[in-house]
C-alpha cells in the first residue's frame, strides 16, 4: 500500500499553559513526525491558543498525528483541514540586497506579488509579503537573483473555507467518520 | 478551612480513596512527610530505593484496579522513579506520583537536588503537573486520579515545590473535574458494532485475541459470554493472561515470540481476528505485513491512536471493552464451529509447546509447573522480564483475573521484587509468588528489607541459572554461543542473603526437592526465598525470531540438549 507524501494542514485548539508547546513538540519528536511549519497564537477564547501545523506525510501518518495530538490532555480540539478547502497564509520578511540600479526592478516584482517594502537602507531593503506558502516561496526565489541576505517566515496559519472550526470538528466527529 | 499545601495533598489523596503510599523522604518533600502523622489512615511504606516505590505502586494498581501512589523527593529521588513510571506507561497502569521540588524561588537556578522532573517524565507519563500555588493542589490531585484511571490508564506525576507544601491557603473541596481537553470515548460506535456482529456471524474460523484492556475494564464475564455464545476460541496477549480462565475449554493459549506455537498458528489460519483491548505489539505480530493475512480484523480499543498504528483493521471500534462487548453480545446469535475447534486442537497436539523433556536435571519449567499445581493456579504470580517470565506465562495455569503481574511493554528487569511487594500490600490474604531470575532479582533485592520490615509474606522463587538467561539464549542462537557479559560467576549465596534480611531461605539443587520446598514456603507464615539452582542453558521455546513470521517458528529440539 503505497501512499503519497504530501503536506497536510492540521490545526489544534489548546489550553494556553506553560509547557503545552513542549508537550506537543515532544510528541512530534518522539513519534518521528515531520513538522514543516508551526504557528501559535491566541484564539477567540481567552485562555486558549490555536496552533497550525503543516505536516509532511502520507494520509495514514497525518491521521496518526491528529490522534496523538488529541491524546494530549491539554489539547481540546484537532481538525485536519482538507487541502482544497482552505485559506492559508504566512507572512515573511525578506532582506534583499539592492542599489539604485536594481531598486526599480525589485519594486516591479514585489508589486506583482502584492508585497511591500517596509524598510530601505544603504544597500538593502526589507520586503514584507503575505500569502500561501507557494507564493512566498516564489517571491523569495525571484528575489534571490538580487541577493537575499535574510529571510524570516511566520509559518502557515490556516482556516477552512465556509465552515467554522466548530462545524468542522463536529463533521469529523460525526458517527460516519468516528469509530 | 485554612490548610497547608502538605495537608491538602494528604486530604485529597484520602478523598480519592488512596490509603497506601510507597516512598522515601528527602529534603524537598519533607514538609509532606512531617504532615503524615496527622493522617493515620494514609499508610506509608518506606521502601529502600525509589524504583521500588514506583514498581510497588504499579503492582498495587494491577491487582486492585485502583491507582498506586508513590512519593519521592526532588532530584535523584524523582529520577530513581523513572524506570517504574516508564514501565507503568507502557503497560497502561494507573499511578499517581507526588514528587517534592525545590522551592519556587529557586526553580531554574540549578539548586541542590533540583531536576526538571516534569520535563524528564513528559514522554513517559499520561500527564504531569507542576503545582506553583497551593490553591491548585486539591483540583490537581482530583484531576490526576481521574486522568490516571479513566480511558487508557497511565501514570500521572504531580511535582510540588517545597514552599508550596508549606503555603497556607483556604482548602476548597473540588466538585468537578477541570479538564476541557480530556474525554475518553467509552461507548463504541453502534454502526461498527453491528458490522462486527455481522463479521462474527459470517466467520468460519474466528479467534479472539484478548489483551490487557479486558482486565483493565473488568470485562471477564462479557468476554466469556461472547466466547461461549459464538464458540470462539480465546487467545490472550501476554498482558491479557488471566482475563479468561486457562482451564476453560475455549482457552487457546497466548501467541507471539515465545507464545505457544498452536496459538500463533491459529491466529495465522483464522478468518476473523477479534482483537480486544490490545495493541498489536511487535512481540505478537512479528513482521506486521505477514501477520494473520487470511483474517478480517475487528479491533476494539479505548485509545484511538492504537487503531491503525501497527496493523490495518476492517472494523475499528473505539471504546471501553466492557461497554462494547455488552452491546455486541446482544447482537450475537449462538453459533458453533466444530471443525475449527477440532483444527485448533489438532494444532495443539501437533505442536506441543508445553511438554517437558525427560530428564533428571532440575529444569526451571518444572519449578513453574509445580508452583502452578501446588497453588492450584490461584496465586498472584509476579515476574520481571526474560526466560523466567516466559516460562511462568507458559507453564502456570492462570485461573483468576489479574493474577499475572508482569512487565510487558517495557520489559523491566527487577520489576518482580517490588511489584510483588505492592501486590501483597494490596492483597494481604492472597498468595503472592515472585518468580525471578538471578539477574533481575539482584537489581532490586534491597526491597527484601521493606518486605521483612512490613512482614509481607511474599514467596520468592529465584530460577537461578547463573546467566542473564534470555540474553544468553540470543547469544547462543544468533551469535554462535559467544556468551559476552551474560554469565554471573559471582552470585551471592541467596539463602544466606535471605537470612541476612531475616527471611527464610531454602536452596533446591535437586528435582526431587522442588515440591517439598514449594510446600514448605506455602506453609511458612512469612516471606520465603527459594534459590532454585536450575539448568544453566535451558532455552525458551517456541521462538519466533524478531521481525519474522509464524513460518519461521523454532520449536524445541526434543531431548537434545538438556538430556545430553
Amino acid at each position: 500500500m503505497s501512499q503519497t507524501i504530501e503536506r497536510h494542514t492540521v490545526t489544534a485548539l489548546v489550553e494556553d499553559r506553560p509547557g503545552v508547546l513542549n508537550r506537543i513538540s515532544s510528541m512530534f519528536r518522539r513519534r518521528g513526525y515531520n513538522i514543516s511549519s508551526l504557528a501559535v497564537g491566541q484564539s477567540e477564547t481567552a485562555g486558549l491558543s490555536r496552533m497550525t501545523f503543516v505536516v509532511e506525510g502520507d494520509p495514514d501518518t497525518v491521521e496518526m498525528v491528529s490522534k496523538n495530538l488529541h491524546k494530549l490532555v491539554e489539547v481540546i480540539k484537532v481538525v485536519n483541514i482538507s487541502k482544497d478547502n482552505v485559506v492559508s497564509r504566512e507572512l515573511a520578511l525578506v532582506r534583499v540586497e539592492s542599489d539604485a540600479s536594481s531598486r526599480s526592478e525589485i519594486m516591479q516584482i514585489i508589486d506583482i506579488f502584492r508585497a511591500k517594502i517596509v524598510d530601505v537602507s544603504q544597500g538593502t531593503l526589507i520586503v514584507e509579503v503575505t500569502g500561501d506558502e507557494d507564493k512566498v516561496d516564489s517571491l523569495v526565489d525571484l528575489l534571490g537573483t538580487f541577493g537575499v541576505k535574510e529571510v524570516m517566515r511566520t509559518g502557515t496559519i490556516a482556516m477552512s473555507r465556509g465552515v467554522s472550526f466548530e462545524q468542522e470538528t463536529k463533521r469529523q466527529k460525526s458517527p460516519e467518520n468516528a469509530w | 478551612m485554612k490548610m497547608r499545601g502538605a495537608q491538602i495533598v494528604c486530604e485529597s489523596l484520602l478523598r480519592e480513596g488512596c490509603n497506601v503510599v510507597f516512598g522515601i523522604p528527602g529534603g524537598a518533600i519533607l514538609p509532606l512527610y512531617q504532615t503524615l502523622p496527622e493522617f493515620p489512615d494514609l499508610r506509608h511504606i518506606l521502601v529502600r530505593h525509589e524504583q521500588g516505590a514506583s514498581h510497588a505502586a504499579d503492582g498495587y494498581a494491577r491487582v486492585t484496579g485502583r491507582p498506586g501512589v508513590a512519593f519521592a523527593t526532588s532530584g535523584p529521588g524523582a529520577t530513581n522513579l523513572v524506570t517504574g513510571i516508564a514501565s507503568a506507561q507502557m503497560d497502561s497502569v494507573p499511578m499517581v506520583i507526588v514528587t517534592g521540588q525545590v522551592a519556587t524561588t529557586v526553580i531554574g537556578s540549578d539548586a541542590f537536588q533540583e531536576t526538571d522532573i516534569t520535563g524528564i517524565t513528559l514522554p513517559i507519563t499520561k500527564h504531569n503537573f507542576l503545582v506553583m500555588d497551593a490553591t491548585e493542589i486539591s483540583q490537581v490531585i482530583k484531576d490526576a486520579f481521574h486522568i490516571a484511571n479513566t480511558g487508557r490508564p497511565g501514570p500521572v506525576l504531580v511535582d510540588i515545590p517545597r514552599d508550596i507544601f508549606l503555603q497556607e491557603v483556604e482548602y476548597i473541596v473540588p466538585t468537578e473535574i477541570n479538564l476541557p481537553g480530556y474525554s475518553p470515548t467509552i461507548t463504541g460506535n453502534t454502526k461498527q458494532i453491528k458490522r462486527a456482529a455481522e463479521l462474527i456471524k459470517d466467520s468460519k474460523k474466528p479467534v479472539i485475541l484478548a489483551g490487557h484492556g479486558v482486565l483493565i475494564s473488568q470485562a471477564y464475564s462479557e468476554l466469556r459470554e461472547l466466547a461461549e455464545k459464538a464458540q470462539i476460541p480465546v487467545i490472550t496477549t501476554l498482558l491479557g493472561i488471566s482475563c479468561f480462565p486457562e482451564d476453560h475449554v475455549l482457552s487457546a493459549g497466548w501467541p507471539g515470540m515465545h507464545g505457544l506455537a498452536y496459538s500463533s498458528l491459529a491466529i495465522d489460519e483464522s478468518d476473523l481476528l477479534i482483537a480486544l483491548g490490545m495493541r498489536f505489539d511487535d512481540r505478537i505480530t512479528g513482521n506486521p505485513s505477514k501477520f494473520s493475512t487470511n483474517s478480517k480484523k475487528i479491533h476494539v480499543d479505548i485509545d484511538p491512536s492504537e487503531i491503525g498504528k501497527n496493523i490495518q483493521v476492517d472494523v475499528p471500534i473505539v471504546g471501553d471493552v466492557k461497554e462494547v462487548l455488552s452491546s455486541l453480545n446482544k447482537l450475537i446469535e449462538p453459533k458453533t464451529h466444530p471443525d475449527w475447534i477440532k483444527r485448533i486442537d489438532q494444532l495443539k497436539q501437533e505442536h506441543p509447546s508445553l511438554d517437558l523433556p525427560k530428564t533428571d536435571k532440575l529444569l526451571a519449567r518444572q519449578v513453574i509447573k509445580d508452583i502452578s499445581e501446588i497453588t492450584d493456579g490461584r496465586a498472584i504470580i509476579v515476574t520481571g522480564v526474560g526466560q523466567h517470565q516466559m516460562w511462568a506465562a507458559q507453564h502456570y495455569t492462570f485461573k483468576d483475573p489479574c493474577s499475572l503481574i508482569t512487565s510487558g511493554g517495557s520489559g523491566t528487569m527487577g520489576f518482580e521484587v517490588p511489584a510483588a511487594m505492592g501486590a501483597q500490600v494490596a492483597k494481604p490474604d492472597s498468595t503472592v509468588w515472585s518468580i525471578a531470575g538471578d539477574g533481575g532479582f539482584q537489581m532490586t533485592m534491597s526491597e527484601l528489607a521493606t518486605i521483612a520490615e512490613n512482614k509481607l509474606p511474599v514467596k520468592f522463587a529465584i530460577l537461578n541459572n547463573g546467566f542473564l538467561g534470555m540474553v544468553r539464549q540470543w547469544q547462543e542462537i544468533f551469535y554462535e554461543s559467544s556468551y559476552v557479559s551474560t554469565g554471573y560467576t559471582g552470585n551471592p549465596d541467596f539463602v544466606k542473603l535471605a537470612e541476612a534480611f531475616n527471611i527464610k531461605g531454602i536452596r533446591v539443587n535437586d528435582k526431587a526437592q522442588v515440591r517439598s520446598a514449594i510446600q514448605e514456603a506455602m506453609d511458612h507464615d512469612g516471606p520465603v526465598l527459594i534459590d532454585f539452582v536450575v539448568e544453566q542453558e535451558e532455552n525458551v521455546y517456541p521462538m519466533i525470531p524478531s521481525g519474522m513470521t509464524v513460518a519461521d517458528i523454532i520449536e524445541e529440539p526434543i531431548n537434545e540438549k538438556v538430556t545430553a
